[in-house]
């Protein structure tokens, strides 16, 4: 059985301006021990997908479908039965650790407090087992500090903090949005090599938020492309990087310049990103693909699955976009 | 690379210093100095582009600003076409910002919300040439916009109203309206993403080509550094360690920041990715109020001995391949 199902998941906003739907009909699956990478642009829903998923989506948000974990639903639960699945379970790490950690009491308390919380210890076990986490994140003399404020450590550091306290409860899935993106080249080597060392060690799912496709590559098993909502396509990594069947996920890896070879010109994907208030009717990436056919602005490509796992959404067949 | 060409620009000894309150104890203490720039000496040729790397805090955005004027330099000399910049007053350094112009990294932030598109695009034109009437204005940005890739019924548009990319293509507009020789982009497509930003490198390099414009790129992305241009700097806590072709730079980097730093760039390649060697840094960067004593690099360099924490290391130039490290000389 899966670790986490996800069934028709749909997030959708009330806005002044109209309903826009963040998230359209999204289905997947996670099995234990399995790192999934989501990428896609800037409003393509992968932040949404995740908030939904731990009861954090803003107020005029609302969420439809299912989502289970370990045979739950976790979606729309009470804030009480959340939070015994939050930290306990499913943890999550966010793109910026500053806004995320409270600059107002020091880091082995914030550690210590969820210990207590969701496991009873008492405050000397809360502090050793604190402790024993900022050495298993690499941060250099734990024990001092365990006593200093969010505003000493630097960014890669804070995002380290923000790690151990993710793990402090050994969830079963971790769900990181973004967790590298406002960290340099150097220092996000550092967090991802960390996290490669911890999903061996902890065999924790890993679901990866990112719109870096050399990221994905490093780390992940499994990857889903996500555009205005939807999957667009969803492979292992080796497929879906070497063998892209989807023109969007073919346009996204032939946009990123080759480190080693050099191209006259970039490749590029022409128009702009979608807007979610206006979407066209049909494939949602029509406008901005060269097979877009007559089929493709009247209906939406269903999400087809071949070889065993993998899915795209297209009404042309791989051999066409080849 | 390519044939010999004019230099229109020399930086040297360029330092950019800031007084800071940080670790100030009492108010009669002097106030501690932040060497963002702290003596950097480069050319820049005519119609080349020259990227510029390094980590945030390295001081690359302040190198960029400081080479327009818009920080006031501390030592050095920025000499454009033999005139030393810096010393020049208000006045006289307005007039050469005809020829200096600045492409800023938040596209939307670096545009009036109260101005149309064509208001914004017609601005530097207006206030160079004020007698130019109105509909040869009108004229030129509409052919500006047209060459950046907008349509021109969007003239009377506002900013909101356009995506990241858009709203770039008009910063560029704006800042090529005037025909400058040079224009610094500070991080022009960090905040874009990967579609959008193949866009915008194709369009810089595009112009830069139909206009003979000398470019300095300012970005953290090593690889889109690569793809536009032809010489690559290399900067760590205020200081040039490595100046090479770029070729030459990425093929075969001297200095132990550069191969940290390019072994760090995530490919997307799953095998490629997998199997590299990643050379990680320990640590963070050290605080540029209190520098490490020798090399900036020292503390956090695999190579390092004692010689690197006691002296810096000047810069060596070998083929045009310039690095700053003790390793290299020996």
């Amino acid at each position: 059985m899966s670790l986490l199902a996800v069934n028709n998941l749909k997030v959708q906003f009330t806005t002044h301006d109209g309903v826009v739907t963040a998230v359209d009909d999204l289905t997947f699956s996670l099995s234990e021990g399995e790192t999934l990478g989501i990428v896609g642009e800037s409003g393509s829903g992968k932040s949404q997908m995740a908030f939904s998923l731990m009861g954090l989506l803003a107020k005029n948000g609302k969420v439809s479908g299912s989502a289970e974990f370990e045979g739950q639903n976790i979606l729309n639960l009470p804030a009480s039965a959340l939070n015994k699945i939050r930290a306990e379970k499913i943890a999550m790490i966010f793109q910026d650790p500053m806004t995320c950690l409270n600059p107002y009491m020091k880091i082995g308390k914030q550690l210590m407090e969820v210990l207590i919380l969701h496991k009873n210890m008492t405050k000397q076990e809360a502090k050793a087992e604190s402790i024993r986490l900022l050495d298993a994140v690499k941060i250099p003399e734990a024990k001092k500090r365990f006593d200093m404020y969010p505003h000493e450590f630097s960014g890669g550091m804070r995002q380290r903090v923000m790690i151990a306290m993710a793990l402090l409860c050994s969830p079963k899935l971790l769900i990181a949005d973004e967790p590298t993106t406002a960290l340099d080249v150097t220092v996000q080597a550092q967090i991802i090599t960390l996290l490669q060392e911890l999903k061996k060690e902890f065999n924790t799912a890993i679901i990866m938020i990112t719109h870096d496709l050399g990221v994905v590559a490093g780390l992940c098993d499994k990857v889903m492309v996500m555009y205005a909502g939807r999957t667009m396509e969803y492979g292992s990594v080796q497929d879906v990087f070497h063998k892209p069947t989807h023109p969007y996920t073919k346009g996204l890896l032939a946009s990123i310049p080759d480190l080693e070879f050099d191209q006259a010109e970039l490749q590029t994907i022409p128009g702009n990103p979608p807007n979610l208030l206006s979407l066209p009717k049909g494939c949602p990436f029509q406008e901005r693909c060269q097979y877009a056919v007559e089929l493709c602005r009247a209906e939406k490509p269903a999400l087809t699955t071949f070889n065993q796992y993998q899915q795209r959404a297209c009404h042309l067949t791989e051999e066409a976009v080849a | 690379m390519m044939a010999p060409q004019n230099v229109i620009a020399q930086i040297r000894d360029l330092k950019v210093h800031f007084q800071v309150d940080k670790g100030r104890r009492w108010p009669w203490e002097p106030k501690p100095v932040l060497k963002a720039v702290d003596g950097v000496s480069f050319d820049i040729y005519e119609g080349e582009t020259l990227g510029v790397v390094g980590e945030s805090g390295c001081g690359k955005s302040t190198l960029a600003r400081a080479l327009i004027g818009l920080i006031p330099a501390q030592d050095g000399q920025v000499l454009w076409l033999g005139q030393d910049l810096t010393q020049l007053d208000e006045k006289k350094l307005r007039v050469k910002r005809q020829d200096l112009q600045f492409i800023f990294q938040d596209p939307l932030a670096s545009l009036n919300p109260r101005m149309t598109i064509g208001e914004i695009i017609a601005e530097p034109l207006i206030s160079f040439y004020p007698h130019l009437s109105r509909r040869k204005v009108e004229e030129r940005v509409k052919s500006m916009m047209k060459r950046v890739g907008l349509l021109q019924n969007v003239i009377n548009r506002y900013p909101h109203e356009f995506s990241g990319g858009q709203c770039q293509r008009v910063g560029i507009a704006r800042a090529l309206i005037l025909e400058p020789k040079l224009v610094v982009c500070d991080e022009p497509v960090s905040a874009l993403d990967v579609s959008i930003q193949a866009q915008v490198v194709n369009l810089l390099k595009e112009l830069q080509h139909e206009m003979g414009l000398s470019l300095v790129f300012i970005a953290h992305d090593l690889s889109v550094v690569k793809h536009i241009s032809d010489r690559v700097m290399v900067m760590y806590l205020g200081n040039m360690i490595e100046l090479a072709e770029r070729h030459e730079l990425y093929d075969n980097p001297l200095h132990p920041y550069t191969k940290a730093l390019l072994s760090a760039v995530p490919v997307p390649d799953p095998e490629k990715e997998r199997n590299k060697q990643i050379q990680l840094l320990e640590g963070d960067l050290p605080s540029p109020i209190n520098p490490p004593a020798g090399c900036v690099f020292c503390t956090r360099c695999p190579i390092s001995d004692e010689r690197c924490f006691s002296d810096r290391p000047k810069l060596i130039a070998r083929d045009g391949h310039r690095v700053a490290c003790h390793k290299i000389e020996e």
